[in-house]
């Protein structure tokens, strides 16, 4: 397929309502009644909103073929399964007759479509139910026109409208077109199908939507993207953040065979957020020769302010942060007192390096920009984003630009940043319009990162003469995330802080949390659950510490801290809460305590294990979500670390497709496994010294948890408030790890990642 | 003049011969079920079989299939029905995707050999091939499942 086809195709399918889609109408963009003084939470306080129109989301041809559009990225979480699922369920689709397509990038009409932060069925659950109710009813009003009978008498059942009484039927396809024509109901007049009555919704019967194109080679993804015409090119960028090209010579370059243009790109401005890094790129008739191409290039680059970051002095730096006292980001009675008279006191110091996300497709993506406007086909998280980048660097309307959305190979948050699309719109404009594939190699992708921080967390506590702990003190240090946007921030944001560090629910009578000054060296960006990663790495192992010093079982003791069951206003303790309301998604430590006691039941906590095994445990809420894992290690006599089982509870509310959840949780646990046994990326001379996977490990099958449990606790009441579902799973892998790992070989592990430091 | 046999179709090219199959076959014929991972067969992306056996297509020149049958994914069987495939989709593998057809051209060539591979047996065929989204113990359960159903 080429460019002119796919836009095309999707004209065809959804821009226009011509075709095989008739129940798709031009729809007018929503008009806001905004209350400024009156915060939004959830969905409606994200960019552009929610949308529940139909005529946006369904498209059923006379055929009957139902085409539900999906507006979120599909990266491994199963969206596009998910989202057509509730959109049919509500429908009374029958699934046999539901296809999937992209929408393109273009928030103005679909609402948010920034597919990060563990939203997409949190937010969209229910305007998607509601598209899919106010659809069928459309075609139940289509049905009792054509009949001449009252529309209550109608009934849509799995693609076909029954008049009850006279036993008539019409299928989907013969009402689409009289059905596009009706009004779309008002929203208090849409009808949602009672939970009982689900198809798909919260059975996890569906297979995946791209299933079998992923195993036949044809689903396609950003890297294999093609147009008419299209040339490839690889880039070499500065490889200090900050850095430019002082001179370069393209000449041997140019000679390489299949080299069309050796193109200078220039370097932004610092910050730099999401544009390209700038250096030089090599345009070829192939990937292959672009590469070739680039071994020849002579370039002396310019260093820039960054060109002394060095990861062992770096990793000092915090710790002195760490070891004085810094900003106070939540305080509770006095901590300085509560020490100095504790009975006991028991402080640690973990570390966790910077990684780097390493999606399988690394970045890649195709633009054509020519007759003054730009159409791009890229592995995009975040379409509007992208496409608002490519408009500003254009110059162009953003009317005159169009992001579409192919799958993406791995996300975890490298894909929001759209830097690599506007590289290749940027060429294609250098090459006079012909279309331009950017490919990120795999030294690119993880030299060029935006890289997850690196941080020490400092933590502090002092027990009474009765064991309870009566004073916490808990320092992080981390570079921000803040930092691409704005000039030299100190401090990390407070939604960075509130990724597990002030959100802890923990009963502690004198508590300060406290954020010490830490300057950025690299692009900082988000990876799969953010802070969350050091945040409950540093407080669940030093949960499981403290329980060592205290002579306690570690899940015992993790219960006692967490308390017993009650709700915390988020606000109320002046922490970020996932942008969702306080009210409707308090801290609820009952759920804490679920996941914990279900997770220790499952997996057997206390059970007799065999010489060298052990059992950690770890809990974490993030995303409103509720996790706790416990994982089995043996470690042999010569240090080598094997993990033949993983259990895992999550509560995330109801449930959408469990499916799904399942597949999220047992990734989860593998990436977590990645993080705390393997990843690190280091810095040298400000540039990071990683370049392909035999230096940027990753866990591999013989190495992965042989066997992960997942237990699913839900809520069968639809009308609960949805948890996020692809990112929770990450945060307590690691220090149930680490705690395993102690309960093995006594061995407390304090800095990530494991690597060789259990070898004997 | 290279002439290579892809999936049954046979494919005479004149670029050069040290050219990595898996840039001849995506950028070339434009066949882009194959993947690139790594460049460096550090992560199986690019798993292609060479006369039945499989093989990296990032480090495996053009030149060394001249006269030899290549098989990508898109040729492993004519309509989705190789038992891997089938178990893929039954054990809902897949999390991005962008993995799997290395996974199962890997699986394919193990099966060939060893019909009923042992979890070391699988361990030992598997561990070059990356999955960052995290589904091995699936990848795992579908080899067994086609292994059970006599993949060939």
């Amino acid at each position: 397929m080429n460019a002119h086809d796919i836009a095309n195709e999707s004209r065809r399918g959804f821009l226009l309502g011509v075709g095989a889609a008739a129940l798709v109408l031009a729809v007018p963009l929503p008009v806001f009644a905004q209350d400024a003084a009156q915060p939004k939470y959830g969905g409606e306080g994200m960019p552009h909103g929610l949308r529940d129109d139909p005529r946006l989301f369904v498209a059923i041809g006379a055929d009957g073929v139902v085409t539900v559009i999906c507006h979120r990225s599909e990266m491994g979480q199963g969206v596009r399964t998910s989202v057509a699922l509730v959109v049919a369920d509500e429908l009374e689709a029958d699934w046999n007759k539901v296809k999937v397509q992209q929408a393109p990038g273009d928030e103005a009409r679909y609402g948010n479509q920034n597919t990060d932060g563990s939203r997409s069925l949190r937010h969209h659950f229910m305007p998607l139910r509601r598209a899919g109710a106010a659809a069928r009813a459309m075609l139940e009003a289509a049905a009792a026109a054509t009949w001449s009978v009252p529309a209550s008498e109608c009934k849509a059942q799995n693609h076909v409208v029954t008049h009850a009484r006279s036993g008539r039927t019409l299928g989907y396809g013969d009402l689409a077109t009289k059905a596009a024509a009706l009004p779309v109901p008002a929203a208090d007049a849409i009808a949602l199908k009672k939970s009982a009555d689900f198809r798909y919704i919260g059975k996890g019967k569906v297979g995946l939507i791209d299933g079998a194109d992923i195993v036949s080679g044809r689903a396609t993804f950003g890297i294999d993207a093609k147009a008419d015409g299209m040339v490839y090119a690889v880039v070499a960028r500065p490889p200090v953040y900050g850095g430019k090209v002082k001179s370069f010579d393209g000449a041997e370059a140019q000679k390489v065979p299949g080299v069309l243009k050796v193109v200078p790109l220039d370097s932004p401005a610092m910050p730099s957020k999401f544009r390209p890094l700038g250096g030089i790129a090599v345009v070829a008739t192939t990937t292959w020769a672009a590469i070739k191409g680039r071994e020849k290039l002579k370039i002396e680059w310019e260093a820039g302010p960054n060109g002394g970051y060095d990861s062992v002095a770096y990793r000092a730096s915090l710790e002195a942060a760490a070891r004085k006292p810094g900003k106070a980001v939540r305080s509770a009675g006095d901590v300085d007192a509560a020490l100095a008279k504790a009975a006991k006191k028991v402080e640690a110091e973990y570390y966790l390096p910077h990684i780097a996300h390493a999606t399988m497709e690394p970045p890649a993506a195709l633009a054509r920009v020519a007759d003054g406007r730009c159409d791009a086909w890229a592995c995009v998280q975040s379409p509007q984003d992208a496409r608002d980048l490519l408009a500003e660097l254009l110059g162009l309307d953003a009317s005159k630009v169009a992001v579409n959305v192919t799958l993406l190979g791995g996300g975890f948050g490298r894909k929001s940043k759209a830097d690599f699309v506007a590289e290749a719109a940027l060429l294609s404009r250098a090459m006079d319009g012909k279309p331009v594939k950017v490919t990120w190699t795999r030294d690119d992708d993880l030299m060029h990162d935006y890289f997850h921080t690196v941080s020490v967390e400092r933590l502090e506590a002092g027990f009474d003469a009765d064991g309870k702990v009566t004073a916490w003190l808990h320092r992080s240090v981390a570079p921000t995330i803040t930092s691409i946007f704005v000039p030299d921030p100190k401090h990390e944001a407070p939604f960075e802080l509130g990724l597990g560090m002030t959100d802890t629910p923990f009963a502690i009578p004198n508590l300060r949390l406290e954020n010490p000054e830490a300057a950025a060296h690299t692009r900082i960006g988000w990876f799969r659950s953010v802070s969350n990663v050091p945040h409950a790495f540093a407080i669940q192992s030093f949960v499981a510490e403290l329980a060592a010093a205290a002579g306690r079982d570690p899940k015992d003791f993790l219960l006692e801290l967490i308390g017993p069951a009650r709700l915390i206003d988020a606000e109320s303790i002046g922490t970020w809460n996932y942008g969702e309301d306080p009210k409707r998604y308090p801290i609820d430590t009952g759920r804490w305590r679920r996941v914990v006691e279900t997770v220790a039941k499952e997996a057997g906590w206390g059970r007799k294990l065999a010489a060298g095994r052990g059992l950690g445990i770890a809990a974490h809420r993030s995303f409103v979500t509720y996790v706790a894992a416990v994982v089995e290690v043996e470690v042999s006599k010569d240090g080598t670390l094997t993990i033949p089982r993983v259990d895992i509870a999550v509560d995330c509310g109801p449930q959408v497709n469990p499916e799904r959840v399942r597949s999220q949780m047992e990734g989860s646990v593998v990436q977590g496994v990645a993080l705390a046994t393997l990843g690190e990326i280091t810095f040298k001379d400000g540039r990071a010294q990683q370049t392909n996977f035999h230096q940027y490990q990753l866990t591999r099958l013989p190495q992965a948890p042989r066997e992960i449990r997942v237990h699913l606790i839900g809520s069968d009441d639809y009308a609960q408030p949805l948890g996020g579902v692809g990112e929770p799973g990450v945060p307590p892998v690691a220090p149930a790890l680490v705690n395993a790992v102690f309960a093995a070989t006594g061995k407390r592990i304090r800095a990530l990642p494991i690597a060789g430091q259990l070898r004997a | 003049m290279i002439n290579v046999t892809v999936n049954g179709r046979e494919h005479a090219f004149d670029g050069p011969p040290e050219m990595p199959l898996l840039w001849f076959l995506r950028d070339v014929l434009g066949m882009t079920g194959t993947k690139f991972g790594c460049g460096m067969a550090l992560c199986g992306a690019c798993t292609i079989h060479l006369d039945g056996t499989a093989v990296r297509g990032c480090v495996t020149p053009v030149a060394a299939a001249a006269g030899k049958k290549v098989t990508t994914i898109e040729g492993l069987s004519p309509d989705v029905s190789h038992p891997l495939q089938k178990a893929w989709q039954e054990f809902n593998v897949a999390q991005c995707g962008y993995c799997q057809p290395g996974q199962i051209m890997q699986a394919a060539s193990l099966l060939k050999t060893t019909p009923k591979p042992n979890d070391a047996e699988i361990d030992a065929a598997m561990g070059g091939n990356l999955c960052r989204c995290g589904t091995y113990t699936r990848i795992r359960a579908a080899i067994k499942r086609a292994a059970e159903g006599g993949a060939a």
